[in-house]
């Protein structure tokens, strides 16, 4: 019955993309960006690398995200050229490849990427045209994202992004017959798809670095972030691809499989099954060359033993006694399709809690989701609306939520306790403190933030069960003075309430002061702003 | 206009980061308590708002996206059909008292005719459709209000100068009832009130708007109305004899329909930031009407008094204003007023009549407060703009949160502008929240301690 009804939500999610063509759709929130995000996103984590939007004022929304979330100390690497009245009426003419020059000449990047927007997208100008022109004057590499804002959104859109100037780059060096194609002498790897602003992506590789080096593995590159392009040469001589994330990084390591040869990994590294799977995949890449090259074979069995055991909590967690109260609790989980099928693994499997439902909102990869998922919950749901999730957990009133911050909300409304486990990002999931979400570190946090999410909702309740900690109703919050003879106007009062709730208190109070102090009996409005204006005075 | 000779007036490229017009409605929806704000957008202008607004996304907020498809685009379907869909949707929704349709740079570009549509679906549903287009083709961020305003200024009930009707008495009935509570053993030296017909157009904060409506109310100009107002179907009478005056530098617009359509009288004031505006924005109101304004100067004089230590922090300091958000001419006024020194004013545009009497107003406290003119830069480039920042090394740069960060990396002290939009400046009373703001990051250097007790340490026995 599970998979009839899984097979139904596949189907419809289909029917949905499709219909969704045709339709205006009344919307509030999405999950995923629009598709020029996600080129940005590429853009600035490359190194030297500098994005030009082809967008009305206002569309550069991204630096500030970036800026703020990633607490970013450089200037994000992206300008527009703005479109405006005059380019709705006469074309952009020579306005964007101005644009190119003179960011060519200012910083020097060694590429430049012009992004179209949905503005572009209808205005239809010939951007390749400007890119031919610019690329003539300008000594960085230009190059158009080809990507369409009707037809994909931020992730894919990274996705495509990224193995457009992967290909870019190796089809060029290649030309320049610089291509190095010799397998390094030690085992390594490339990590593909680490970029701004991820969830947790910063933390994920610094794990994943230190996994694979106590492996034995040595980093080639890590592409996009931080990595300057004319090093893209090299990439073909790691051994293999790692691919952490299912959202960015796939077409470009099949490109790379497909046109060099190299294996990648794609299952993710999260929580302790997966992480365990991962290395066993690693050692038998690695000792398809091994032999070969190092004269040995690998072997990661006791490696895998011993982090299992002694690094990560994990598995001993989940026999201790704490656990065992989990046992057959419900849970919701939500979010991009790496993370809700993670974590719903690490539920049912590693936990022995009950995954009533689990979802993602991305529908492009609707399919390979269901598998991931396939039997390990009853229910799976994938959906760009959150209002169907929401709605869904209302319904099944799980004990805890997994999701993106919109469910963290939702769940706030209905008062159950949600960890935030996926994209759409918040500050919030940017803590300076290391918090990685892969390999054996990664398990321990993902156990503290299943418990203490869980732990969370109970706590909540137990109080009440024994009718709250304060049975005498005394509100120990209140700010309110002696208040004496003082009495408050009506039309006072009424705009007290107006003030918000968390500084309304000390506003009553504040006023009521300054009416003692001034042997004021009755305090309208005037007394309010009065007092307003004097709380700044040494009284 | 003379005084403006010496000012120093440049336009740069327009290449300049601010937020897109469409996030007006994040304000306007709490402030018109019965609209919804429909924003006719693709999936960008929807990011935007979801990202720019932080948590009122997750409030259930009164506004929502159209969002085109490539069907719309491709013009497959019918606007009208789709538009009168969802507004029905809303209205079985929220029921709301108007719809406000936010025209964007898609509706722009397939020349969507949404103020064609509007009356038709008007009539269909029942409910009033406002079509305002505020979008990043020709408008930058706070200018959103301003073509909302100026929508809204066509509703407004026409008003009679002969006009005895029970619109009227309501509204004198109404002051007066205000006039007994208030005046009851108040502090403050109480007139009685004359008639007026003065209307304030800007939205604010409710209580920000009350007091601004004291102020007035002291000088014996009661407000008659405000555009906008808490609720739709309060909107303000307008026509002939009525006199209009602006609380934001940001609604040419507005002023140029409420003059030229609705016949209305422009009263051109400073705008009352900080208590050197207010104070003369009050003057003039007062020289309007033939009232000698009393108690004003004692008034103003209190707030710089109060407000010592704050001012104190930032004289002698010098500022530079990125611009975005068109606050920027009064702000750095009042700046300057505190004793700072102002190297540039960026501005994203330059309305020179609509702001005429605040340009004189800047001119003159400069002269007064024997600093420099600073340079007034309209649509400014960012990046030329950063390198004159190194040049110049002010103490502080009033900036988007694009730059902020990275500023703060290179040990420039910033104060982020968008914070100027959502606080409470206007006013006597909120001179400090400005002082608040603007200290901030020169205060957490530490080493200042404000010259008031903090609340929690106030006993009532003292």
């Amino acid at each position: 019955m599970t998979t009839s009804y899984m097979q139904q939500q596949i189907y419809s999610g289909c029917e949905t993309t499709n219909q969704q063509n045709q339709i205006t759709k009344l919307a509030y929130w999405m999950y995923a960006g629009p598709a020029h995000i996600g080129t940005l996103r590429v853009a600035s984590s490359f190194r030297n690398v500098h994005a030009i939007m082809h967008a009305p004022l206002g569309d550069d929304h991204f630096n500030v995200m970036r800026s703020m979330l990633e607490r970013e100390r450089d200037f994000t690497p992206v300008t527009a050229s703005v479109v405006d009245r005059h380019v709705l009426a006469r074309g952009s003419r020579d306005k964007v490849v101005n644009n190119i020059s003179r960011k060519d000449e200012e910083q020097r990047p060694d590429s430049i990427v012009l992004t179209p927007t949905c503005t572009s997208s209808i205005l239809q100008e010939d951007l390749q045209n400007f890119v031919d022109r610019a690329s003539l004057y300008s000594e960085s590499d230009v190059i158009l994202a080809d990507v369409n804002h009707y037809r994909v959104n931020e992730l894919q859109a990274s996705d495509k992004t990224l193995d457009q100037i992967v290909r870019h780059f190796l089809n060029k060096a290649r030309e320049e017959g610089i291509l190095n194609r010799s397998l390094t002498d030690t085992p390594s790897a490339n990590i593909i798809g680490i970029s701004t602003p991820g969830f947790h992506n910063q933390h994920d590789c610094r794990e994943l670095k230190r996994l694979l080096g106590e492996l034995g593995i040595s980093i080639n590159q890590i592409i996009p972030e931080g990595e300057f392009l004319r090093n893209l040469k090299d990439l073909p001589r790691a051994w293999f691809n790692i691919v952490p994330y299912r959202e960015m990084g796939l077409m470009a390591a099949a490109f790379l499989e497909k046109e060099y040869g190299m294996p990648f990994l794609s299952k993710p590294p999260i929580g302790l099954l997966n992480t365990a799977a991962f290395i066993a995949r690693i050692e038998k890449l690695v000792n398809l060359w091994a032999s070969a090259l190092l004269g040995k074979q690998l072997n990661y069995e006791l490696y895998i033993e011993n982090q299992t055991k002694f690094v990560s909590q994990a598995a001993w967690f989940s026999k201790s006694i704490d656990c065992q109260n989990l046992a057959g609790k419900e849970a919701a989980v939500s979010g991009d399709a790496t993370h809700a099928a993670s974590i719903t693994k690490i539920l049912v499997k590693e936990m022995g809690i009950r995954v009533s439902c689990s979802g993602t909102y991305c529908k492009h990869d609707a399919e390979r989701f269901n598998e991931q998922v396939q039997g390990l919950c009853d229910e799976v749901i994938i959906t760009e609306d959150h209002t169907k999730i929401g709605n869904m957990i209302a319904r099944i009133e799980p004990s805890a939520i997994f999701g993106t911050q919109m469910e963290r909300h939702t769940g706030k409304r209905i008062d159950i306790p949600c960890g935030v486990i996926s994209s759409p990002v918040h500050i919030q999931n940017f803590p300076p403190g290391y918090r990685p979400f892969l390999g054996y570190e990664g398990t321990n946090q993902i156990s503290d933030l299943i418990y203490n999410s869980f732990h969370l909702g109970m706590e909540d309740h137990s109080p009440d069960v024994f009718g709250g900690h304060d049975t005498k109703g005394v509100n120990t919050k209140s700010l309110s003075v002696n208040r004496g003879d003082i009495d408050w106007a009506a039309e006072a009062e009424s705009e007290l309430r107006k003030i918000p709730g968390f500084v309304r208190g000390k506003i009553r109070r504040n006023t009521e002061v300054f009416a003692k102090e001034n042997n004021i009996s009755k305090i309208t409005m005037d007394v309010m702003y009065a007092a307003k204006e004097k709380s700044s005075l040494q009284v | 206009m003379k005084t403006l000779d010496t000012l120093a007036f440049e336009c740069e490229t327009g290449n300049y980061h601010t937020f897109c017009p469409i996030s007006c409605v994040a304000w306007l929806y709490q402030k018109i308590e019965d609209s919804f704000f429909l924003v006719v957008g693709t999936k960008t202008c929807g990011y935007f708002l979801q990202n720019a607004l932080g948590v009122t996304i997750f409030a259930e907020p009164r506004y929502a996206m159209a969002e085109l498809e490539e069907g719309d685009i491709s013009a497959n379907l019918n606007d009208q059909q789709e538009l009168e869909k969802i507004c029905l949707n809303i209205k079985n929704d929220r029921n709301p008292s108007v719809i406000f349709w936010i025209g964007t740079c898609t509706t722009e570009i397939i020349k969507m005719d949404l103020e064609g549509i509007a009356p038709i679906l008007e009539k269909r549903l029942g409910i009033p459709i406002i079509v305002a287009r505020a979008n990043g083709l020709d408008y930058a961020f706070t200018q959103g209000e301003d073509t909302v305003l100026a929508a809204m200024a066509h509703r407004c009930p026409e008003y009679r100068h002969d006009e005895t009707g029970e619109k009227e008495l309501g509204i004198i009935k109404h002051l007066v009832i205000i006039n007994n509570n208030s005046t009851n053993k108040s502090i403050f030296k109480k007139e009685g009130l004359t008639r007026s017909n003065l209307v304030l157009f800007g939205s604010l904060p409710s209580s920000v708007a009350s007091q601004l409506n004291l102020e007035s109310r002291r000088q014996s100009v009661p407000v008659s109305g405000w555009l906008p107002s808490q609720r739709y179907n309060e909107l303000p009478s307008l026509g002939e004899g009525i006199y209009v005056c602006g609380v934001n530098p940001f609604l040419s617009r507005t002023a140029t329909t409420l003059m030229r359509r609705r016949k209305c009288q422009l009263v051109g004031a400073p705008f009352p930031i900080g208590p050197d505006g207010t104070r003369s924005w009050i003057e003039k109101i007062c020289s309007i009407f033939n009232l000698k304004p009393e108690g004003l100067e004692e008034r103003e004089n209190q707030i710089w008094k109060q407000n010592k230590d704050y001012i104190e922090i930032i004289r002698g300091k010098s500022a530079f204003f990125m611009g975005d958000n068109l606050l920027e001419i009064s702000l750095a006024r009042f700046f300057i007023r505190c004793g700072m020194i102002v190297y540039e004013i960026g501005i994203p545009y330059m309305d020179r009549r609509y702001q005429s009497a605040e340009l004189s107003f800047l001119q003159h406290t400069c002269e007064k407060m024997k600093k420099l003119s600073p340079r007034i830069v309209e649509k400014p480039d960012n990046y030329s703009q950063v390198q004159r920042i190194h040049e110049l090394k002010p103490h502080l740069a009033i900036t988007g949160m694009a730059h902020a960060n990275p500023l703060e990396a290179r040990n420039i002290d910033t104060k982020w502008s968008v914070e100027f939009t959502f606080a409470q400046i206007h006013g006597f009373s909120n001179a400090r929240d400005i002082l608040e703001l603007v200290t901030r990051p020169l205060r957490r250097k530490g080493g200042f301690t404000p010259n008031y007790r903090s609340l929690s340490k106030q006993a009532l026995g003292n």
